[in-house]
């Protein structure tokens, strides 16, 4: 099997029932895994709700390590699109020409590095290092607080020795406390001075919602960028005739941007809490139980996807769910999507091959399920293109 | 040069002109507020949600079964909806009137 190959895991599931079932910490959960299901759940935001105990919509739930409600993505309508009116606009600046250039900038020089090294470890070396540095344009904080950021590894409250690390997800809030107490005393125009000044129906933002949309922040872009932009790189590596085909066609970038967020479906569910006993794809699911919105399963529904397995970098029709569907679709995607865009157009035009020395797969396993989310490790060495 | 009107949610009537690509980047490049087209054009995102005018509606054409299933469970669908990023700019849809949905 090629290193860069993510095999779906849900198919005979997905065919035969339709369903899933996992346990995590007592508390299990149903899994949409049919495209159409997946869209009708996630639509469905009054059966299916997100506005449950903080952290229980997350898989592994989060419930133990964390009190405070993300906003809006812990947050059902009609209170949602409020909040989600406040964010939106600054979630947009990454389609602005300065941030673009900025983004260019740091992008550029990491592959600028990673071109003058022997060997580049992917996750830690490259692609945690650039969704940190990235994340400071989206802030619009310095770009030294980026250093901070490196330090606290691929996931905000998981680490290598758990899953959920409550020690590691104090060293988040404290540092979070920290700086929104430094925007009150100097406001700026950051992003913590943007929620500072911000008003919900002609109320300010309390503390308490400002850190729910920090930490969503932090914590909804981390490793799934991170595994966006590592697999990238793994496919890339295994498929240089796709990047010379983008070189020859750049129309096709923004196909291939949609159809490897597809294929690589970083984050592979979000859960709901049930309001009323009811079903899910034919499957009896009682009120107050948990079921996930299966993205990864859903965007290889052969009924929706041709080849799903495959990696077409020209798909023109992807209606993929990997950003999710409906009302709490990807806060973050424009963001994601920019890196991703850039990342790409500076391989083009400075990545002749790159070439895989070791890698160590990054599994999840869900109940009987194991997939491939991304690498723990993946050494590689980048060569330059050929025109430099 | 093809004509399209569209009208935005706060009834604002906006004329553009183009003779290439989809409506949703002809959208998208003058600003009409509703159209986002986040996903750039591959029928994942639902951010470029119309309304067709009926007496339009034969020239536009109906929706693929792909891009009806996306549009199936958009809070803003009619009969006459359509994701704007699979309807190309050309002569057939010259002069025709969108209501952006959202």
């Amino acid at each position: 099997m090629a290193k860069s190959e993510i095999s779906d895991p849900f198919e005979k599931a997905r065919l035969e029932k339709g369903i899933g079932e996992m346990d995590d910490q007592n508390d299990p959960v149903i899994m949409a895994l049919r495209h159409k299901d997946v869209r009708r759940c996630a639509h469905n935001h009054k059966t299916f709700i997100s506005g449950a105990e903080p952290g229980r919509i997350v898989i592994p739930s989060e419930v133990s390590i964390r009190d405070i409600r993300q906003i809006p993505f812990e947050v059902d309508p009609p209170m949602h699109g409020v909040y989600r009116a406040v964010v939106e606009p600054w979630f947009k600046r990454p389609l602005e020409a300065d941030y673009n250039t900025a983004l260019k900038k740091q992008i550029g020089a990491i592959i600028d590095e990673a071109l003058s090294k022997d060997v580049v470890e992917v996750v830690k070396e490259f692609a945690l290092v650039l969704q940190s540095r990235a994340l400071t344009l989206l802030f619009n904080v310095p770009f030294s607080e980026s250093q901070t950021w490196i330090s606290w590894g691929t996931h905000v409250f998981r680490s290598q020795e758990t899953a959920l690390d409550a020690s590691k997800a104090n060293v988040l809030y404290d540092y979070i406390d920290k700086q929104i107490t430094h925007a009150i005393a100097n406001p700026g125009d950051d992003f913590y001075s943007m929620l500072l000044a911000a008003e919900v129906n002609e109320k300010k933002l309390t503390k308490e919602e400002i850190k729910g949309v920090i930490i969503l922040t932090f914590a909804g872009g981390r490793d799934t960028v991170i595994n966006a932009v590592t697999n990238s790189i793994a496919y890339f590596a295994e498929h240089p005739k796709a990047l010379h085909r983008l070189k020859e066609d750049p129309k096709l970038v923004n196909f291939a941007i949609e159809e490897l967020i597809r294929y690589f479906s970083p984050l592979t569910h979000m859960g709901r809490v049930v309001t009323e006993d009811t079903h899910v794809c034919e499957h009896a699911v009682k009120a107050d139980s948990r079921i996930s919105l299966n993205w990864a399963s859903a965007n290889r529904d052969a009924s929706v996807f041709e080849k799903p397995n495959e990696v077409l970098i020209d798909r023109k029709i992807n209606p993929h769910v990997a950003f999710g569907f409906g009302t709490h679709n990807c806060l973050g995607a424009t963001h994601a999507r920019q890196i991703l865009k850039v990342l790409i157009n500076i391989l083009i035009d400075k990545v002749g091959s790159i070439d895989i020395i070791e890698a160590e797969d990054n599994i999840e396993t869900l109940g009987e399920f194991k997939r491939k989310v991304g690498f723990n490790s993946i050494k590689v060495k980048f060569n330059a293109s050929n025109t430099l | 040069m093809t004509k399209i009107t569209f009208i935005t949610q706060d009834n604002e009537s906006i004329i553009v002109e183009g003779n290439s690509g989809n409506v949703m980047e002809l959208a998208v490049q003058n600003k009409i507020k509703g159209i986002e087209g986040n996903c750039g054009g591959v029928c994942s995102c639902a951010t470029c949600h119309v309304h067709v005018q009926p007496e339009d509606w034969d020239r536009v054409g109906a929706p693929s079964t792909l891009e009806s299933d996306m549009l199936e469970f958009d809070d803003h669908v009619s009969e006459y909806s359509r994701l704007c990023c699979q309807i190309n700019v050309d002569d057939t849809i010259d002069g025709i009137v969108l209501k952006v949905a959202n």
